[in-house]
């Protein structure tokens, strides 16, 4: 736009009125540019600004945690201490990280094929089942708390590790096959065909064409299931005690009947969060690209 | 050896009939086009014959043996898709490899096949790019180097230069006549363009809404049209339609009234039409001769376009409109008025069923194939 009018101008042999015209929508594109980032940096400590706080909390004593808020003050690994001597975070860290990854392991396993049969091979109910899928998403889940419970009671898979995997892979199980599905949706069927004519069986097909060309889908897909898992809460604290309960429960052990501690619950978040948030970072690349894989493509 | 037979092959979705029972036989080395509009079938037809489509009934046969239930890597076909459909995570080589791999050819050999197959396309220097490096020209060339790879007894041809300009699909055309001629196979070649057709097959399968309207080389298509809808499809411009009316019938031809009372003899079976019986007579833009003295035809230039060469002038009659190609330094304005007519032998009549009157005589190069034209180029060049 810009250029086309300084073309006129510099026609017209107006040279002075062309470099006002070339500078001022640049400089107005530039405060649009800088408002644009104040408001999200602002938006980013708002959101960020809890989390910031009970990292904060952790470094303090009990009782400087219940006293007036105040970023002043001397800060003290004494919550971290007691949190652990209390209870041995690494086997929770450790039941969080199998359970999650195990169970998005097998949500995967699952969800590729179906996804896959839904989107190169749909049938007249292909739309109706993914809708059914997603509604299941609308229950609440307390809602089958007592089913799912006496089921796990007789199959002997409370405070089991494998349970919590069953439970996860079917919560999830829903929203990654819907991912997966219209990640495979974008990739163009001619693709496919083309390996069936090259003499790609559907196995071969998958693994050397529809893997490697979804994989930023596969992976932002996967990392979501990863943190829904890790984050999940309801049913670990309804399904496990002691042996498979993950950092979930871990936290919550912290709000006791006594009263809350602060800074010992604040200590245990953090050490709950920490390992996910620095996934989350490591990852974040992969996470965006696999987003907006259908967009940029 | 590769021929191809359809035996009263339909397919349907659900309820709608969209190929409806096509026999067809292409012969060893021949180069055959579907050609039809949008939506004919030609494309579901190909991939019939690929595999990729089951047919609902009839036969499909390659080499006398039916295909129906094999898949499609081993019919022996390869395709070229209208999309390329390269693998986009691979190199040049790797896509042209692929199917190589997939049927766990060593290394070596592998790479062997491909070179030969890019030396043919000229693709030597792109071996190591993606398909994102490469301009649309070059990644049509990778899509039939893959092709050519697998060694298939039968090309397939799925629209594939309908995604390149202008200037570049006239270069693969001639490419792709070459190919034929180098690899010598039989190739199967589905285009909506008529340019196309004519210009690469040895026999032209005109389609629409499923059903085969009529079967022979471009010429024979092009001088003996077996109805209206073949007649108006093949040939650019499009043919003019005239109304006309039957005067007398007897051995030599149809005696029929032209709009504005001129009469003329086309030479064309059926002596049983009667006297006032209502037909339509095509002539092709082309054949129109403007003749400001004599000529039976009249009307008003609508719009003149002058192509250098030839010009195209758009007429308006009492009751059509017709184009007429003439010469390219015609005098004529716009809003003109003209007078023009035809030699009667180029004439079509069509009946009320839209099907043509059968010619007497046999245009000579009716039976031409493009690969008759080269054994005639090759004797006059010797």
């Amino acid at each position: 736009m810009t250029t086309v009018k300084t073309k006129t101008l510099a026609g017209d042999g107006q040279a002075p009125a062309v470099s006002v015209l070339r500078t001022s929508p640049m400089r107005s594109a530039r405060t649009r540019r800088l408002g644009l980032t104040v408001l999200g940096w602002a938006i980013a400590c708002l959101i960020f600004f809890p989390i910031f706080w009970m990292v904060l909390t952790g470094f303090k004593t009990e009782s400087a945690a219940i006293a007036d808020p105040s970023l002043i003050f001397s800060p003290t690994l004494e919550s971290y201490i007691e949190v652990q001597a209390r209870a041995d975070y690494f086997k929770f860290a450790l039941n969080s990280v199998v359970v999650a990854f195990g169970s998005t392991l097998a949500a995967l396993l699952i969800a590729i094929p179906a996804a896959y049969s839904m989107a190169f091979l749909p049938t007249k109910r292909t739309k109706g089942t993914l809708l059914w899928m997603l509604s299941t998403k609308m229950l609440p889940p307390v809602g089958v708390l007592v089913p799912i419970y006496l089921l796990f009671r007789d199959f002997g898979l409370l405070d089991t590790r494998t349970g919590l995997v069953i439970v996860y892979t079917l919560m999830n199980l829903p929203i990654v096959v819907w991912m997966l599905y219209t990640f495979f949706k974008d990739l163009p069927k001619d693709i496919l065909e083309a390996g069936r004519m090259d003499g790609a069986s559907t196995l071969q097909e998958v693994m050397f064409l529809l893997l490697p060309l979804t994989l930023p889908g596969i992976a932002s897909t996967g990392l979501l299931s990863v943190i829904l898992s890790w984050n999940e809460a309801f049913w670990s604290l309804n399904l496990t005690s002691s042996n498979a309960a993950p950092l979930t429960a871990y936290i919550a052990s912290f709000s006791s009947p006594e009263g809350l501690f602060w800074a010992k619950l604040s200590a245990a978040s953090t050490m709950a969060i920490a390992p996910i948030l620095v996934f989350g970072w490591l990852t974040q690349k992969q996470m965006v690209r696999g987003l907006t894989f259908g967009a940029v493509k | 050896m590769a021929t191809l037979q359809l035996n009263q092959v339909t397919k349907s979705f659900d309820d709608t009939h969209v190929i409806k029972g096509v026999d067809l036989e292409v012969n060893d080395k021949e180069f055959v086009v579907f050609v039809g509009p949008s939506g004919c079938g030609k494309s579901t037809l190909l991939r019939m014959i690929a595999g990729l489509e089951s047919a609902t009934s009839g036969d499909i046969l390659i080499d006398g043996t039916r295909m129906n239930e094999v898949g499609p890597a081993d019919r022996g076909l390869a395709m070229v898709f209208q999309s390329y459909a390269l693998y986009p995570h691979m190199t040049v080589e790797d896509n042209m490899g692929f199917s190589l791999r997939l049927a766990g050819v060593g290394k070596e050999a592998r790479r062997e096949k491909v070179r030969e197959a890019a030396r043919i396309l000229q693709l030597e220097p792109l071996l190591d790019r993606k398909p994102k490096a490469l301009s649309g020209g070059q990644r049509q060339r990778v899509a039939i180097g893959r092709a050519i790879v697998r060694n298939p007894s039968i090309f397939l041809f799925d629209e594939p230069l309908s995604n390149l300009d202008a200037a570049l699909r006239v270069q693969m055309r001639i490419e792709l006549a070459r190919l034929h001629e180098e690899l010598d196979a039989t190739m199967i070649y589905v285009t909506h363009d008529q340019i196309e057709a004519m210009t690469m097959a040895d026999k032209i399968v005109v389609l629409q809404g499923g059903v085969v309207e009529q079967v022979g080389s471009p010429m024979e298509l092009y001088h003996h049209p077996r109805n209206r809808f073949v007649a108006g499809f093949i040939g650019s411009p499009k043919m003019n339609f005239l109304p006309v009316e039957v005067v007398e019938a007897d051995a030599e031809g149809i005696s029929v009234r032209l709009p504005g009372g001129g009469v003329t003899k086309v030479p064309v079976e059926g002596q049983d039409q009667r006297p006032g019986t209502a037909l339509e007579l095509g002539i092709r833009p082309e054949h129109l001769v403007l003749d400001d003295d004599q000529g039976p035809l009249s009307g008003d230039i609508q719009v003149l376009e002058r192509l250098g060469g030839q010009t195209s002038l758009y007429v308006q009659m009492d009751d059509a409109m017709v184009t007429i190609m003439a010469d390219g330094d015609v005098a004529h304005r716009v809003h003109d008025k003209v007078r023009f007519g035809f030699e009667s032998g180029r004439a079509h009549l069509f009946d009320s069923d839209g099907l043509a009157l059968p010619s007497l005589e046999l245009h000579p190069l009716a039976g031409l194939r493009r690969q008759d034209n080269r054994a005639a180029t090759d004797v006059n060049g010797a």
